[in-house]
């Protein structure tokens, strides 16, 4: 009898190990994640006629540079990876710095109006602003910087939802004590932020900085607008290769290829605290 | 904090005259206490001002005008522009493609992520590595998403039609056909969004207390009966989560239907609009065309739109939420 609540609880809370079910339909999913990678470099490795076969080949041919190479001629396509690290890496660099002093400001410090300014910031989230870009763009032909990066960088320097995220870790991570504490030892406000604070909020900082890289990365309307053929970042690029009257499709899917291996990098990289913050916001959520 | 002043205000007591002198540090110092949470929380306002709302309000001031892209004086015509687009056949078709792509890309999605989630729930061996690996698509971005896809679902040459004739089916014309190109439109935003929202109902299943499990195994349920009565009501709240914050983007969804062209370049999504989002209809009006007044009028019909089916969400979310949580008693 004593040993009968264990098992219960053994089997309830699934500790028998997942059976072979579980990891052929995970597999199948996995499988189903990975194909449309696989067929993109299947294709980008081999020439287009590959394609007018009714069942393709599955092994990847030995074009694939030779297909690469033509990427770089058809579009400036080192200029738009370099203008899409610039972009990405300023913005994420901003938006991190910005949204964790107002988060610190939100979560720790008293002034008046905070409550309200905070819940207009919950309130912004659910603003659509991608439907402004025709003042905006037009604000950006007034200023001249159409077709230039600052045009992409600016309107990104800061999120809602990095404001947001960040002042919710920050009241969790933060005790008000520890702030008291730095000011009665002399700290300057800013020097709290930078001694006390950002080391306790490091992990989500790292994972708000890896988010807004990837989006930032992977924007297409607005640069889309603003930036033309000649100054493009990687989306506009591979956008412009498709654009041609005559689809070369072993050319297109090299330059998405090319383009998506950065990106993946980081992902095997980072993956891990990727997971780990998608599913801590999503319980907070 | 509080006390650094205090003691500087009773050390400045016995002065006769006035209210207590403070040194130069001392008034710096309150400086920094009374102003510095503005001036951090300053950039985020200056940039969402800039760029977020006084643009959506020179939209709708725009609609009120026939203004071209490059004609700067264009003519005051009140709400002229919205009622030419309350009859503007296009406009309708672009709205229904809008939510069509919607409900074909949110319904299977929330389903197979609920699945893949439970999957993901049971005894893993590398847990973490699966959950890597069903976020893989999420990294890709939308660009190479619809190039990719577009390719898959081509008429002639795609992959998907080879493998429907090698099975004995017609090709089905993915380009042509409305229904056939909403539903490969719709393909490529779950194939990209499922495994993020089986991460987020994975995180909301793990959240359930292990106690209610371990009752309704005592009462004899088996798996399927507790998965069916006890995981999924608790989830009701983390599922319409995932159902508005998918609403907002799905609403405005652009790079799909504009890659997905079988015409290169185009912004008319499809030959006779049948797969034209009503962003890429905007689009389209403000930077091919360019007529910005008429397209400012689509952008903020748009917003509108967005705002009702939020509200409708939010008032949704709300009696489904009081509904679990009388079933919960």
């Amino acid at each position: 009898m004593i040993a009968l609540p264990t098992v219960i609880r053994r089997r309830a809370t699934g500790n028998k190990r997942a059976s072979f079910w579980v990891y052929g339909l995970l597999i199948a999913f996995l499988l189903g994640s990975v194909f449309p990678f696989f067929w993109s470099f299947l294709v980008a490795s081999r020439d287009s006629s590959m394609l007018a076969e009714r069942v393709p080949p599955l092994i990847p041919g030995g074009n694939f540079l030779s297909n690469a190479a033509r990427v770089f001629d058809s579009v400036p396509f080192w200029k738009a990876l370099g203008n899409s690290v610039i972009v990405s890496g300023t913005v994420t660099f901003t938006t991190v710095l910005f949204s964790t002093l107002a988060g610190f400001a939100f979560a720790r410090l008293r002034f008046r109006g905070r409550n309200a300014l905070f819940l207009f910031v919950v309130a912004t989230l659910a603003v659509p602003t991608q439907l402004g870009i025709i003042p905006l763009y037009m604000a950006m032909a007034e200023f001249g910087w159409a077709g230039q990066l600052q045009a992409v960088i600016v309107p990104n320097l800061v999120t809602a939802i990095g404001v947001f995220w960040m002042r919710q870790y920050t009241a969790q991570v933060v005790p008000y004590e520890l702030i008291e504490a730095a000011r009665v030892d002399g700290c300057s406000m800013i020097r709290v932020y930078w001694h006390v604070c950002l080391p306790a909020v490091r992990p989500a900082a790292a994972f708000l900085g890896m988010f807004t890289f990837m989006t930032s990365w992977n924007d297409f309307l607005w640069p889309l607008v603003v930036l033309n053929a000649e100054n493009p970042t990687v989306q506009i690029a591979l956008e412009r290769l498709q654009s041609g009257f005559y689809v070369d499709y072993s050319l297109v899917l090299a330059g998405t290829t090319l383009a998506t291996i950065p990106i993946l990098i980081v992902f095997v990289v980072l993956g891990r605290q990727i997971v780990a913050g998608i599913m801590q916001g999503a319980v907070k959520g | 904090m509080t006390t650094v002043i205090r003691r500087a205000s009773r050390r400045a007591a016995p002065a006769p005259t006035g209210p207590p002198r403070l040194t130069f540090r001392q008034r710096l110092s309150r400086a920094d206490v009374k102003w510095s949470p503005y001036l951090y929380i300053a950039p985020f306002f200056v940039v969402f001002g800039v760029v977020g709302l006084f643009p959506l309000l020179y939209t709708s001031y725009l609609s009120l005008f026939d203004r071209d892209l490059l004609d700067v004086d264009g003519a005051f015509v009140g709400f002229a522009n919205y009622v030419e687009l309350f009859a503007d056949k296009q406009f309708w078709t672009a709205l229904g493609n809008t939510f069509s792509i919607f409900v074909l890309s949110t319904v299977p999605q929330v389903v197979i992520a609920v699945l893949v989630a439970a999957l993901l729930n049971t005894r893993l061996r590398a847990p973490t590595g699966w959950r890597v690996g069903v976020l893989l698509p999420y990294v890709v971005s939308l660009v190479a998403v619809g190039i990719i896809f577009a390719n898959l679902f081509g008429t002639n040459y795609g992959l998907v039609n080879g493998l429907l004739e090698t099975l004995g089916f017609d090709r089905i014309d993915w380009q042509g056909n409305r229904f056939a190109s909403h539903l490969a439109i719709a393909t490529m935003v779950n194939w990209r969004w499922t495994g993020y929202n089986a991460l987020i109902v994975l995180a909301a299943m793990k959240a359930i207390p292990k106690e209610i499990h371990e009752a309704a195994m005592i009462d004899g349920a088996r798996a399927v009966r507790r998965f069916v009565s006890v995981t999924l009501p608790l989830l009701r709240p983390t599922l319409i989560f995932v159902v508005v914050t998918s609403t907002i983007g799905g609403l405005q969804i652009f790079t799909e239907p504009k890659l997905f062209d079988a015409m290169p370049g185009s912004n008319n999504g499809g030959s006779s609009n049948q797969f034209q989002t009503i962003t890429l209809y905007m689009y389209q009006t403000a930077f091919e065309t360019q007529h910005l007044g008429y397209a400012s009028a689509i952008a903020w019909v748009l917003f509108l739109v967005i705002i009702i089916v939020a509200v409708v969400n939010f008032l949704l979310t709300r009696r489904l939420a009081t509904t679990g949580a009388e079933d919960d008693r």
